[in-house]
């Protein structure tokens, strides 16, 4: 893979001149009390001070509202403004982590599973990812569990790795990946050969998702199980919500007299209402039905219909859970059970 | 093993209880809840002031609401709650034991409302000095800075809906946001809608709000959204003399009427 260097202050420059080209640039900004992905109008309102940012990537390809037509009923006629892909902007998304980034791989392979979603495919088409290495981790942190690394460069169209001098080693992923480093051409230089793995925060691999792969399956009809591995869930959406590969959505219509507009907005396995079906039946009626769904969805489902694992193992869903239901331990208690 | 340890591994040995609802040490040290079924589990216990979450929202859990041989590990949070949950018929008496601790930390057995109630009469029930000032700081604000403040937090909400799942006084089936014929408060997670849940969700809580700030911290986004049903216990306080999770008895600002009530917010 080509490596590059790009100095601090080049970096600075790279960022200025895409916010003054008029590329919408999202990047991790400190926003009251919480890190989060938010569009950026300078340099200066980034920050690298995160292990992950709350919220995942990707809200720039799946935001959590997407109005998807306006209509308006006028003496019985309908009109309907269909989607504006020209509204989608160019946009560079940076201090992407290499778990978020290949979030993106799994998200993919759902909008794109049986019928491409167009939204979703332009939306990420034009967003170009510039991953961040991660040089720390916490206890949440296990992408070394489900087959990814603190400085992958899977996903990411170009990966940046920090250096200890602050410089930044550069390492060229993809086409779209090549194409901004060539249109900015003189703010990268020689690489200058400095062991990237030495920058890495080591993450431990307490598991290993294949095992978990192996044995999901035959857990399926252990209700006794579930039931008490789900005790603790309170039913929130929290970690749908906050998950980088988590796909589900409703469909909302908004209207105010004749008018109003179709909006795809996030749904989550762990609410009482999912698929609770119009005659009252609920195939997934109670908590532990909804938290194997979770995870049959990631460890089982996922990986057998779209050859992908449905979790990167960044641990957001374990941060913003209230109760501290660890994925990562679930994991185990399959493996283990 | 320290005494609450000793005490669930009796309770459980004993065989008169199966189940203790408690704290344990989770990722990080952090507390979370625990089920203990097994007295050889009851090591896991810890009581201590990570232990801040109010966990009385698993007493109506369905899994356990019937179980009659569960003991609760309640710190002053969940003590209220359970007040409350009993003058809201949600809890019943008699179908659990609670566990607190006197100032000393000696264990309390508290096996009935009525002695729930009386030890609750002991706590303190005013919001905490950091509260206070978050409370005084936002009524400080001119309306314009109010506003701006609450547009900001509530751009931010996801509708996670994990405020609603943390707490205890939330216990309906079916909240109004999943009701939609017709649709009072909007899905979709943008700034309006997400006003309208966390309005309609306090104004739902007045005089029930028993400010354990659970929603708060269960927030992923950190909204202090607290201090929406904190206003309207301290209005539950200040006009009606309601004061939420001290009384067994159904009194809240809106469940009765008393004909010396002030209406003069009626206008």
């Amino acid at each position: 893979m080509e490596r590059k260097l790009l100095t601090k202050d080049s970096y600075r420059s790279l960022i200025t001149k895409l916010i003054g080209q008029n590329y919408q640039v999202v990047a991790p900004v400190k926003k009251d009390t919480m890190i989060d992905f938010l569009k950026i109008s300078s340099f200066d309102e980034i920050t690298e001070d995160y292990i992950v940012t709350v919220s995942s990537a990707k809200t720039v390809a799946f935001p959590r509202n997407e109005k998807l037509f306006d209509y308006e009923k006028q003496n019985k006629k309908l009109t309907q403004q269909d989607y504006d892909f020209d509204s989608i902007p160019q946009s560079v998304l940076i201090g992407v982590r290499p778990c978020d980034a290949f979030g993106f791989h799994s998200l993919s392979s759902i909008f794109c599973w049986d019928s491409i979603d167009k939204i979703y495919t332009t939306r990420l088409e034009r967003t170009t990812i510039i991953g961040l290495s991660c040089n720390k981790s916490d206890d949440y942190c296990f992408c070394t569990s489900t087959k990814g690394s603190p400085g992958s460069t899977a996903g990411s169209d170009i990966l940046l790795t920090k250096m200890t001098d602050g410089n930044y080693i550069v390492e060229i992923v993809t086409e779209k990946g090549a194409k901004l480093v060539a249109d900015f051409s003189d703010l990268f230089t020689a690489d200058g050969g400095v062991d990237k793995e030495s920058l890495l925060a080591k993450v431990a691999a307490n598991f290993n998702v294949d095992d978990v792969l192996a044995k999901i399956n035959s857990k399926f009809e252990d209700e006794a199980f579930w039931t008490e591995q789900a005790m603790r869930c309170i039913g929130c959406g929290a970690c749908a919500y906050v998950c980088p590969t988590c796909a589900c959505f409703d469909i909302q219509d908004e209207s105010h007299g004749g008018k109003g507009h179709r909006v795809r907005c996030w749904e989550s396995c762990g609410l009482s209402l999912f698929t609770l079906h119009t005659s009252g039946h609920n195939p997934r009626e109670n908590q532990g039905q909804r938290w194997r769904q979770r995870l049959m969805h990631k460890f089982s489902y996922m990986p057998d219909r779209l050859n992908t694992i449905g979790c990167v193992g960044c641990g957001r869903c374990s941060r913003a859970c209230p109760v501290d239901m660890n994925i990562a331990e679930h994991c185990m208690s399959i493996i283990e059970n | 093993m320290n005494n609450l340890q000793q005490k669930a591994q009796q309770l459980l040995e004993s065989g008169n209880y199966g189940l203790i609802v408690g704290y344990e040490k989770g990722t990080s040290g952090k507390a979370r809840p625990v089920f203990i079924r097994k007295a050889e589990h009851a090591s896991k216990l810890i009581f201590d002031e990570s232990c801040d979450q109010n966990i009385a929202v698993y007493l109506y859990r369905q899994e356990i609401k019937h179980d009659k041989k569960k003991v609760i590990v309640a710190n002053h949070h969940t003590l209220k709650s359970i007040v409350e949950l009993a003058a809201e018929n949600q809890v019943f008496d008699g179908d659990f034991m609670v566990l607190a601790f006197a100032g000393n930390g000696d264990i309390i057995e508290l096996n009935t409302f009525e002695e729930i109630e009386k030890h609750v009469a002991t706590l303190y029930h005013g919001l905490t000095e950091a509260e206070a000032a978050m409370m005084k700081k936002i009524e400080d604000m001119s309306l314009e800075d109010r506003w701006a403040f609450w547009e900001n937090e509530f751009s931010k909400c996801i509708k996670c809906y994990a405020c609603r799942a943390s707490c205890p006084m939330c216990y309906c089936p079916t909240c109004t946001v999943e009701i939609n014929q017709p649709q009072w408060i909007s899905v979709p997670s943008h700034t309006l809608g997400n006003l309208e849940w966390h309005v309609m969700r306090a104004m739902h809580l007045a005089g029930r709000c028993v400010t354990c700030g659970q929603c708060g911290k269960a927030c992923p986004l950190e909204l202090p959204i607290q201090l929406l049903t904190y206003k309207v216990a301290l209005d539950s306080k200040q006009f009606f003399d309601s004061v939420a999770g001290t009384s067994i008895c159904a009194d809240n600002a809106l469940a009765i009427f008393k004909p010396e009530d002030h209406e003069n917010f009626i206008r």
